[in-house]
């Protein structure tokens, strides 16, 4: 068992954990925040994602140890308070069906969004798409999804 | 009772959204449950195998390992074989070959993923280690995994009581008709077609908590099913779990289903059962590559297919021969998909008088196939399609010109495959889908590709599809275990608010919001006041749940005459202590009045009044909650034109999407905003069979496709902006003209694709999916038959 | 997945000592293959020795004329390195087309290059830039480095610390993308440097990546679409897949190869 600090969600968290708890599991069983889901085991569906200091990763490809010191962030961590743009916009374009891909949708498109600012980038649909290929989604065909995240993006 | 915000029609936004958008939603894995344990299953990693022995000993020595169980106890303690509800007879009325089908397998095993144990262990991970451990001794057999060849001579034999791996030999329509149909054609145009094997893959992976409550010889069972209640009947009245008032199914949030969560599988009923054997709380939680090899796979049929035209494009004859894989056993309702849901549809948007379908139905050592998404009409629509495009171009005609010739165009209309087509306007829908897409621009772009260096395709499809399933006593008679209405329970609070039982099941459709519409315009109440409820056998009494299109026509039509009910007991309170004629009573505006009066009762004083009891009309019961269950009439007809525009890259073979346009007519819209989602959707699925996906299997049956790393799930990148449209016509059959929205784009594109990839590049021989690999070898042979002249 | 022991070193020498001490223990760098695998059952590694947090694995800069990118650096950092875009801009846009965003920002170059996945990016660019692999023990020039499918020369306990990139006169990578898993499908790299041409071609060798002779030759002398697009690329000796046959493969190989051509 390796012993673990991190800030998730501006909270101080301090736990046990094993070598191989992934940090989706440390987020979904130890810490209860069952909105960062799994959808896949090969990387590629995107439902895990969180940020890790202010960064997207797939948290089912994250080892929780290895995240000793870092700050976390998850789908239930993103507003203060009210919506985050970008929540809001999902809802305001229908960017979502099922919901279960829906945070990590959300978390990449913050992230996206997020670095194409910095670097004075126009988040066109083109990129959108592009940015989320690491994102599946089964429900919406895309459409809505690429339509909230370019609204956020005015947003934010 | 005008309530334009948020009433029949108008884009209100999703009640449900804000739980899920904030990481709130609940779905069945995030469930805990006190003293839970996990399984993991013992799986077949050969596709056809006798099972020798299973060695649980060093399994069972793991500390932390609850138990492990096989199907030898599981059969020993009753729990009966899996069936497939929908009994198909061959056409010499022999009964379908149905062969025996246990949640852990006993003797053989018949495909790879076939369960024969479960490891019941105090953590997932060690439930998954400890399921490595248990040692199976296998004699293995031949395997045949593609549906023609299980019909051949030398093909093994998967259960005894199929010979020749056959389930039956049905037909439809009238052989001798068709044929004479065909001898009378000017031309004919003969295809074979192949409708490839697709994973449904909805997001979230199916899960299972059960537990037993062994003072009250209870089971619960949280579930990923679009239809709660149908698991319990099945899990009862067939599986022998325990029965319907010991067993209570709860289906909460659900992340898309597409068909593969409408079965009750081996995981969960052996959970059940294995709740009640370790007294612990049992969870299972597929993962992707599970998913791959339980979840009912979707499609794979083979078929040959012979149109005649006469000399003006009219359709003479039709005749269809086809070979549908059910896979390994039979699924819940897979005898059916092949069968009275594709064959049906045979006659498209058009009117064909001589039209005969043969369907043979397989085993094969493969993924269980059942219903996805469009469930046979998918099959039928790309079979018809193609047929009438390629058709079209054998002909010299415009491919919507031929179909315009042939289109029916008189209500009702009588198919010699047994549907009525209720209603419809193909004309409409294609001219607005031509207009949408620019059709007459094509040629320009067209020309505008070439200069670099792309080839620009166009190709249709016109498709109808039939929803809504459907009357009880209709789909009994042809073989049906279930009836297929819905139920609905509208309960007004003593405060006047409202809560919404259905049987319906929301897996993304916005039920809690759609649903809400309804009743808020009804009763002119604010969205806000109406809660839906739904997915919990304990709180909704019946329901038949959420497929085949049918929660707007058969779940709506349950609550409007639920509605109906409470809005004539309304009258009466109101008539009654505002001493009016209940004739003059109307609702608007949160009140009851006397219609050209001042006398006006709150809607919630009327709830009060209802519960009060204190002055109601003689011999009327006390409460404000009415019940009505709803059986449709008919079938409905959706149908629209998709349109469908590509750029080939000649180098690579890859296709871009860069143009979709749908028409389509639904009927009444409620909320245009899902509907379109659901359109969008829709279209991705059939973009994505067309294009991208595609479950393949070597000869030995193993699964090659068993991940996200090979199956091609179709992303943002691959797919365009759609360009959705409505030309609608009312559905006469249900109160709210609803026709279903769910399953067209999934059955609408394919087709549309292919017509617009074998127009790009000359060459009309294409299957499924059109991968870049695919696209470039049917361009290779277009070079090569070009130099060979 | 199977336990493992996580240790987070703090030195190289907390490295090799963590290495030593478990035989089965497996060096973690971006972790977005070998915990993927660990999730499958398909490695099962006792221990794991994390090395992003040693000092100067992370990080990019410019000695003289030879770029040098820390072995922990992400691929994120490689793609948004001024440096790197400076020196070998196609390096930058390479890194930039691993995966998608969330694996760039875990995923690092060691990590790749020590995996020598056959369809991974970074092999294809170190064989054709003519990179120079740093160990904690030697440096491993790219012609010496890769050795057939996940093969390298890399000896037990051997912990790469850094790739030194020689600058290139040109160089573009392009890749056409396995559907499904976006891993190249086909992958071509292209320099021109100071021992002349360099074709290397990733996704596509039944061996990994490796030189193709056939374009180094086609293309020295003319440097043109047209010449990558003529050239004689034999689909012996390549992949077939349900992705894609060997003669499909050989023809993304001259496509990916003149489109590199002409972005260099």
């Amino acid at each position: 068992m390796t012993k673990v600090k991190m800030t998730v969600n501006g909270k101080a968290v301090t736990r046990e954990v094993s070598g191989e708890t992934l940090l989706s599991e440390f987020l979904r069983e130890d810490l209860r925040l069952t909105g960062t889901h799994i959808g896949c085991d090969t990387s590629q569906c995107g439902a895990c994602v969180v940020h890790i200091d202010g960064k997207a990763v797939k948290s089912c490809t994250t080892l929780a140890a290895a995240t000793d010191g870092a700050e976390v962030t998850t789908i239930e961590g993103l507003a203060n308070g009210d919506l985050h743009p970008m929540q809001a916009a999902f809802k305001e374009h229908h960017g979502l069906q099922c919901g279960f891909c829906t945070p990590g949708m959300i978390m990449s498109g913050v992230d996206m969004v997020n670095r194409y600012k910095a670097e004075g980038r126009e988040v066109t649909a083109e990129a959108v798409r592009h940015e989320l290929e690491g994102n599946i989604c089964r429900c919406t065909g895309y459409h809505n999804i690429v339509k909230a995240v370019q609204d956020a993006a005015t947003k934010m | 009772m005008a309530n334009g915000a948020t009433g029949i029609g108008a884009r209100v936004k999703r009640k449900e959204d804000k739980r899920f958008i904030t990481g709130k939603g609940k779905y069945t894995d995030d469930v805990r449950m006190e003293n839970q344990a996990y399984a993991a299953f013992v799986r077949s990693p050969h596709a056809h195998a006798n099972v020798k022995s299973i060695d649980k000993s060093a399994a069972l020595a793991m500390e932390g390992v609850v138990d492990v169980l096989d199907g030898h106890q599981l059969t020993g303690d009753g729990i009966g074989n899996i069936i497939c509800g929908w009994a198909v007879a061959s056409k010499d009325g022999s009964p379908m070959n149905m062969g025996a089908w246990s949640a852990l397998a006993t003797q053989k095993v018949r495909y790879v993923g076939d369960a024969v144990a479960v490891v019941i262990a105090d953590t997932q991970a060690l439930a998954r280690i400890a399921a490595e451990a248990v040692e199976v001794e296998y004699e293995e057999l031949p395997a045949v995994v593609k549906a023609d060849k299980a019909l051949t001579k030398s093909a093994p034999e998967i259960h005894d009581n199929a010979p020749g791996n056959l389930i039956y030999n049905w037909e439809i329509g009238d052989a001798a008709k068709a044929d004479a149909g065909l001898a009378a054609a000017k031309h004919i145009t003969e295809m074979e077609i192949t409708n490839n094997r697709v994973s449904p893959n909805p997001m979230e992976p199916r899960s299972a908590v059960a537990t037993y409550d062994e003072a009250e010889e209870h089971y619960t069972l949280y579930t990923t099913s679009q239809n709660p209640h149908v698991a319990r009947l099945v899990l009862s009245a067939f599986y022998n779990v325990a029965p319907e008032h010991k067993l209570r199914v709860i289906a909460p949030d659900v992340g898309g289903g597409f068909g593969a969560k409408i079965y009750i599988y081996p995981e969960e009923i052996t959970c059940l059962w294995a709740s009640m054997k370790t007294n612990r709380s049992v969870k299972w939680t597929s993962d992707r590559s599970e998913a791959f090899i339980t979840d009912a796979h979707g499609r794979d049929h083979i078929s040959t297919a012979k149109m005649g035209f006469d000399e003006n494009g009219k359709i003479t004859g039709f005749k269809v021969d086809t070979i549908a894989n059910l896979g390994a056993y039979m699924s819940l309702f897979s005898s059916s998909v092949p069968t009275y849901l594709y064959a049906t549809l045979l006659s498209g948007q058009y009117d064909i008088q001589n039209l005969h379908a043969n369907v043979r139905a397989v085993y094969t050592n493969t993924v269980p196939v059942d219903a996805y998404r469009g469930a046979g009409r998918p099959e039928a629509c790309y079979l018809i399609e193609r047929m009438m495009e390629t058709a079209a171009r054998e002909m010299g005609m415009k491919p919507a010109e031929l179909r315009a010739r042939n289109f029916v165009r008189e209500f009702p209309h009588e198919t010699p495959v047994i549907m009525t087509y209720d209603s419809g306007d193909f004309d409409a829908n294609l001219a607005q889908a031509e207009e949408a897409a620019d059709v007459a621009g094509f040629p320009a772009r067209q020309a505008e590709a070439a200069k670099r260096g792309k080839l620009r395709g166009l190709g249709y499809s016109c498709y109808i599809e039939a929803c809504g399933i459907a009357p009880s006593a209709a789909v009994g008679g042809l073989g049906a275990g279930v009836g297929l209405w819905e139920s609905a329970e509208v309960r007004v609070n003593p405060v006047g608010t409202i809560e919404i039982l259905t049987g319906s099941h929301s897996h993304g459709q916005g039920h809690e919001t759609t649903f809400a519409q309804i009743v808020a315009e009804r009763f002119d109440l604010p969205l806000d006041n109406v809660a839906i409820v739904h997915g919990d056998t304990d709180k909704v009494q019946f329901g038949m749940g959420t497929y085949g299109s049918r929660s707007g026509a058969v779940g709506m039509s349950a609550i409007v005459k639920a509605m109906d009910k409470v809005e004539a007991k309304v009258r009466k309170i109101a008539a009654h202590q505002l001493e009016a004629s209940e004739d003059d009573i109307v609702i608007e505006g949160g009140e009851v009045k006397v219609a050209g009066t001042d006398k006006a009762l709150g809607w919630h004083e009327i709830g009060l009044a209802a519960y009060t009891a204190h002055n109601l009309p003689p011999e009327m019961e006390p409460g404000l909650k009415e019940s009505a269950f709803y059986d449709p009439s008919n079938f409905t007809f959706p149908a629209g034109c998709y349109i469908c525009e590509v750029e080939v890259d000649p180098d690579t073979g890859t296709t871009e999407v860069v143009q979709f346009t749908a028409s389509d007519d639904f009927g009444t819209i409620i909320n245009p905003m899902i509907v379109e989602g659901q359109v969008h959707g829709g279209l991705a699925q059939g973009i994505g069979q067309a294009m991208m996906e595609q479950v393949i299997y070597d000869d030995d049956g193993q699964l090659i496709t068993g991940s996200y790393m090979d199956y091609t799930m179709p992303r943002a990148a691959d797919l365009p902006f759609y360009s959705v449209h409505h030309a609608s016509t009312v559905c006469p059959g249900n109160p709210l003209g609803m026709k279903g929205c769910g399953e067209a784009g999934a059955i609408g594109s394919p087709p549309a694709v292919i017509n617009a990839i074998t127009d790009a590049i000359g060459n009309n021989n294409l299957s499924m999916p059109a991968t870049p690999q695919n696209v470039w070898n049917a361009l290779q042979a277009v070079t090569a038959s070009q130099a060979a002249e | 997945m199977y336990p493992t022991k996580y240790t987070k070193a703090a030195s190289i020498d907390d490295a090799v000592k963590a290495l030593g001490a478990d035989e089965e223990a497996k060096i973690l760098s971006g972790g977005q293959t070998l915990i993927a695998t660990m999730k499958q059952h398909l490695a099962a590694p006792t221990g794991l020795v994390d090395v992003r947090s040693i000092a100067g694995m992370v990080g990019t800069s410019l000695d003289g004329d030879t770029l040098v990118i820390g072995a922990a650096t992400t691929h994120a950092e490689v793609a948004g390195s001024a440096e790197v875009q400076k020196h070998t801009p196609a390096l930058a846009c390479l890194a930039s087309g691993i995966g998608d965003p969330a694996v760039r920002h875990a995923g690092t170059i060691g990590g790749s290059v020590a995996n020598n996945d056959p369809a991974a990016d970074y092999p294809a660019a170190l064989l054709a830039l003519g990179a120079t692999v740093v160990t904690n023990q030697r440096e491993i020039g790219a012609d010496d480095f890769f050795d057939g499918l996940f093969g390298t020369a890399l000896e037990e306990g051997e912990i790469i610390t850094a790739v030194k990139f020689p600058k290139a006169q040109a160089a573009a990578y392009v890749k056409f993308r396995q559907p499904a898993s976006l891993f190249a499908l086909v992958g071509v790299f292209v320099a021109k440097g100071s021992d002349g041409i360099r074709v290397t071609v990733t996704g596509a060798g039944d061996e990994g990546v490796f030189r193709s002779e056939a374009l180094e030759a086609a293309l020295t002398g003319d440097w043109s679409e047209a010449a990558a697009k003529g050239a004689d690329v034999s689909a012996e000796g390549l992949m077939s897949d349900i992705h894609g046959t060997a003669a499909y493969r050989a023809n993304l190989i001259k496509v990916m190869a003149a489109r590199a051509v002409a972005a260099a």
